[in-house]
């Protein structure tokens, strides 16, 4: 184990699972801003031409391509809550791994193109 | 899980006893007691409105051991409504002519009088209800059953927490999925869920330590799949919250998750969920006579308030109809959300 890893283990971890009910804490510093995300929040994750259900898979899935272990729990258990599996969660976080991985692999086409162009 | 545990009884759990459970629950460092939270709602002390449902528990015993039940059900329990009990009950219907007559366990269909109980509730023009577990009447002695409840349009009730194997075995036991497929498909054969006026719900409990969904939405979602997947009908899907008591109550215990689940069930106290909690419209009697204001109290051993009826021997609809309902921190289940109860939401 490394220096770096031990130090940083022994403080407390940086994300701690009971400040997620903190969020609404946010208004405090800006509450008009705050009221305008949360409302905005709300309207986008209410039945609309998706369904409840698909927007949190959604979610769920960028939740992870995020990587916002707060969006994570959150979203982990929304979908449960509106029916959805753990098949179907999986599914949908290779979603996102899909898109991360894919964007990084079709950047090789940017790589490729200086390829030829710096070769002969 | 395996297909059958012991029950906590057996195992002479720490949870077995209904005073060991009403101890952790009260002791819990909540930020609100369910008093107040009435209170808050004009809603302390909370009265009975008009009696719709005698809800009966006919004993313990059942061929299942789910992880969530209230009951501590499972098939090394003994108990049964005595003889005595169960004419006291069907007496005090035909008197009073409550409209429905709702059977519960266990499982009721291993009551050597289940289809007794069935014949004269319907005789005294009652709604009979019967909450079924869907693999108790695959059982050899218990095949006739269905047609019994489809002749006396016996309204069922069945559990299936979801529409595929992993979650529902995972909370019901091994193979229990599969069998409840087939008791589903022999309900159907006979008419139920299938628009004859034969009544089949399905009661989905969450299978884990979050809330129930939207129902409609579920509901929905339930009906496309258990068609899609098995050519399967039903009428409605009743969401119900699990109860921290008895087993469930020890499976939070063992996770940690006691605290965490009831602070769950505090903030999301609904007030017009309270207001349509099941124990207003409900008497329930234990297989031993005794008076309860809903089956979560029987199994906590909270008797009817002192001043009223304490069985169904001397049970009189004007003495309990004045009487204040006994509630406790375990009744925030039923007013969490959209609030659950035995016909799933409320609010």
């Amino acid at each position: 184990m490394s220096e770096s890893t031990t130090t940083t283990s022994s403080r407390p971890a940086y994300y701690h699972e009971q400040d997620l009910a903190k969020f609404p804490d946010i208004g405090e510093g800006a509450p008009d801003l705050a009221r305008k995300f949360f409302d905005w929040y709300g309207a986008v994750f209410a039945e609309g031409a998706l369904t409840a259900r698909e927007k949190s898979l959604i979610a769920l899935a960028v939740s992870h391509a995020v990587q916002c272990p707060y969006c994570i729990d959150a979203y982990s258990k929304d979908a449960l809550v509106k029916g959805s599996n753990i098949d179907q969660m999986t599914e949908a976080v290779h979603v996102a791994a899909a898109i991360r991985g894919g964007a990084s692999l079709v950047h090789g086409v940017q790589m490729r193109n200086h390829v030829h162009d710096l070769g002969m | 899980m395996g297909r059958v545990l012991a029950t906590l009884q057996k195992r002479g759990g720490m949870l077995a006893a209904a005073g060991a459970q009403r101890a952790l629950l009260e002791g819990l460092p909540l930020t609100r007691r369910f008093e107040d939270a009435l209170a808050s709602s004009g809603l302390f002390p909370l009265r009975p409105t008009r009696l719709e449902i005698l809800q009966i528990n006919t004993g313990r015993r059942c061929n299942q051991t789910c992880r969530h039940c209230h009951v501590d059900a499972g098939p090394d329990r003994k108990e049964v409504m005595s003889r005595d009990v169960l004419d006291a009950c069907l007496a005090f219907l035909e008197r009073h002519r409550i409209p429905r007559f709702d059977i519960t366990g266990g499982a009721p269909e291993l009551h050597p009088d289940f289809r007794e109980m069935v014949t004269r509730g319907a005789a005294a023009g009652a709604r009979v209800m019967h909450r079924c577990n869907l693999t108790a009447i695959l059982l050899p002695n218990y095949s006739d059953i269905p047609a019994l409840l489809a002749k006396h349009r016996v309204e069922v009730i069945a559990s299936l927490p979801y529409f595929q194997a992993r979650e529902t075995d995972a909370q019901r036991g091994e193979g229990v999925f599969d069998e409840s497929i087939e008791g589903i498909r022999r309900l159907n054969a006979l008419g139920y869920g299938r628009g004859t006026g034969l009544e089949l719900n399905l009661v989905a409990n969450p299978v884990g330590t979050f809330l129930p969904g939207s129902q409609p939405e579920l509901q929905a979602m339930w009906k496309r799949e258990l068609k899609r997947r098995f050519d399967l009908d039903f009428d409605n899907l009743f969401t119900i919250t699990n109860m921290p008591i008895s087993r469930y109550l020890e499976f939070l215990d063992e996770r940690g998750k006691t605290l965490h689940y009831l602070t769950q069930l505090v903030n999301a106290y609904n007030p017009a969920a309270a207001a349509g909690v099941m124990c207003r419209n409900t008497l329930s009697v234990g297989y031993e006579g005794g008076l309860y204001d809903c089956d979560f109290n029987q199994m906590l051993e909270l008797r009817v308030e002192g001043r009223a009826p304490q069985t169904i021997f001397e049970a009189t609809l004007g003495a309990l109809s004045a009487r204040e309902i006994v509630v406790g921190q375990h009744c925030f289940g039923c007013t969490a959300g959209a609030g659950s109860s035995c016909g799933g939401a409320v609010a």
